[in-house]
């Protein structure tokens, strides 16, 4: 399971002030497949995913020791620009959140204040995104129209069109498909399963079926700690945690 | 009493205290419009006033009014909107921005008199730019200031979390982020707040007396260089504005049509407030609509 792996994390711990929020986590998260965190509410799956693009950063009193490596490089070492990190890493989060411009805009919006300039090459890159992001059809006609105007579900795929224009290795997905209905739940399913060959897919659930449907490894949380940390067939069908079994079998949680 | 009574006095008692506040500002507005308007005439608008003769004109007062407005959001826009990005997304939260922030706040509820005493101490005397547009302009950005941080902080802070982190989440920096993801979604609302503070200005008469001046000298309108004396366009000249003009006449007016005078100049003004409010919401529409791309 480590044989390939891209994310890899080291005696992490990480406080919000005085809370403990995750505590000696280690693990490595291979590339070009899905992994799942599961757990209940407030155990940490979050904010694990947001150390990846340092996007906790942005919350005052946070503190980290132990490390991040991605593809070798600890992205928390100093000489490390967050910038071009988040480029690398891109993240879908929980409520669909396209900016009030239009589609085109929307997809062309990180290429362009990266310094694609060329307008050829945009509409590429919003082509190519779009058609990545399975969304390609239904807007194709209408990409100057304001994407506020789509459904949930296509802003979120929307979204991932987005993440996936600055080109990044590593997509985060913090529970992408907890606003949506099913139908689109499944499309968004269907869409990661698609995107794994090319991506390292990392997904945070409070659903443990998409787990179960979607992922290659599972990893279970709870109280900041890693429980368990499994194939997603084996962790589902035969826990070693008693607590993994507890919370898949419906217990708590 | 049964709920559904109390619920219809409840009903009526608001009713009656809206309709209220509209009739006394209709019948404001109303006994200012009928009294002035008949006397506005184009001749009015634009010559210049008189002493002591009849048929003077409130020309060079309208134009101050206008030319010190733009002047004064010439300097306020820029560091308020500096400031409130500064409150708004870098200052940490801390005993110092807390203070910031009350010192604002004290400071857009001073006394206009008192702001022009300190205009008149400060500006006109110790800085020598003597009674003067510039003067004037300087005075009314510390009334303006205040208001102008406050509401871009606020267009600021209305702006969703969700829409910051998108940006920043495509390695998009934070000051770009602010600048082409915050800034035109907080815009109508900044923009419509800046027209309402610029509006003010129109209305300030306590605070220009000792820093605009009282006195209109002889402007030469087919002379547009800023920096000739005689110049409509020159900063350093002592302007009086409508609103003090009014004030002036109203005290120590003694040409016979005084009254007739200061009931036009009103009229004028408040159409100029309407019309500025008026403008002010239409473009926070338009702006609104045309930066979220919604038709």
């Amino acid at each position: 399971m480590t044989a390939n792996a891209i994310i890899d994390i080291n005696d992490l711990n990480l406080y919000y002030g005085d809370f403990h929020a995750l505590k000696n986590v280690s693990m490595d998260i291979p590339e070009k497949a899905i992994t799942a965190f599961i757990g209940p509410s407030g155990c940490g799956k979050s904010t694990l995913l947001r150390t990846f693009n340092r996007m906790n950063d942005m919350i005052a009193g946070t503190r980290i020791d132990g490390t991040v490596a991605i593809a070798g490089t600890d992205i928390y070492s100093n000489e490390v620009d967050v910038e071009t990190l988040r480029k690398r890493v891109g993240m879908v989060f929980q409520q669909p959140n396209p900016f009030p411009k239009s589609i085109y805009d929307n997809i062309a919006y990180g290429p362009r204040l990266h310094g694609v300039t060329d307008r050829r090459r945009l509409d590429e890159i919003v082509e190519t995104s779009l058609r990545s992001a399975a969304l390609w059809e239904e807007v194709k006609d209408h990409l100057k129209r304001s994407a506020l105007s789509i459904s949930g579900g296509q802003q979120q795929r929307l979204c991932i069109a987005r993440a996936l224009a600055v080109e990044p290795d590593i997509l985060l997905m913090d529970e992408a498909t907890s606003a949506l209905d099913p139908i689109s739940t499944l499309k968004i399913e269907e869409l990661a399963q698609e995107l794994k060959d090319r991506y390292t897919i990392v997904m945070v659930t409070h659903n443990m079926h998409q787990a179960a449907r979607v992922s290659q490894q599972t990893v279970f949380f709870l109280n900041g700690e890693v429980v368990e940390y499994a194939e997603t067939e084996r962790l589902f069908s035969n826990p070693t945690d008693q607590r993994t079994e507890d919370y898949i079998s419906g217990r708590f949680g | 009493m049964k709920a559904k009574t109390v619920d219809k006095i409840a009903t009526g008692v608001f009713i009656g205290i809206a309709a209220f506040i509209v009739l006394l500002l209709a019948s404001l507005l109303g006994y200012i419009l009928v009294r002035g308007v008949s006397h506005i005439s184009w001749q009015f608008l634009t010559s210049p006033p008189q002493t002591i003769r009849e048929g003077g004109g409130i020309g060079p007062q309208l134009f101050n009014s206008v030319f010190l407005l733009v002047l004064t959001m010439i300097i306020t826009i820029p560091i308020g909107i500096g400031a409130g990005i500064y409150m708004s997304e870098y200052a940490k939260p801390n005993k110092m921005t807390g203070f910031i922030r009350l010192v604002v706040e004290v400071l857009s509820s001073f006394p206009s008199i008192i702001v022009g005493l300190f205009g008149l101490l400060v500006f006109v005397n110790f800085f020598d730019f003597g009674f003067s547009l510039f003067s004037g302009a300087l005075a009314l950005t510390v009334f303006n200031l205040p208001l102008m941080v406050r509401i871009t902080e606020q267009g600021l802070k209305g702006v969703p979390l969700s829409q910051k982190e998108a940006s920043l989440a495509l390695g998009i920096s934070k000051w770009t982020t602010i600048r082409s993801v915050m800034l035109p979604v907080a815009l109508p609302v900044i923009l419509t707040g800046t027209i309402l503070a610029a509006g003010r200005i129109f209305g300030e008469a306590a605070a220009l007396m000792f820093t605009a001046g009282m006195s209109s000298p002889r402007l030469d309108f087919t002379n547009w260089n800023p920096l000739d004396a005689v110049s409509p366009l020159n900063p350093f000249r002592p302007a009086e504005t409508l609103a003090v003009h009014i004030w002036k006449v109203n005290s120590e007016g003694i040409a016979p049509d005084t009254p007739e005078i200061a009931a036009g100049a009103s009229a004028v003004l408040v159409i100029l407030v309407l019309v500025f409010n008026l403008g002010a919401r239409m473009l926070g529409r338009y702006v609104h609509r045309k930066f979220t791309a919604t038709k």
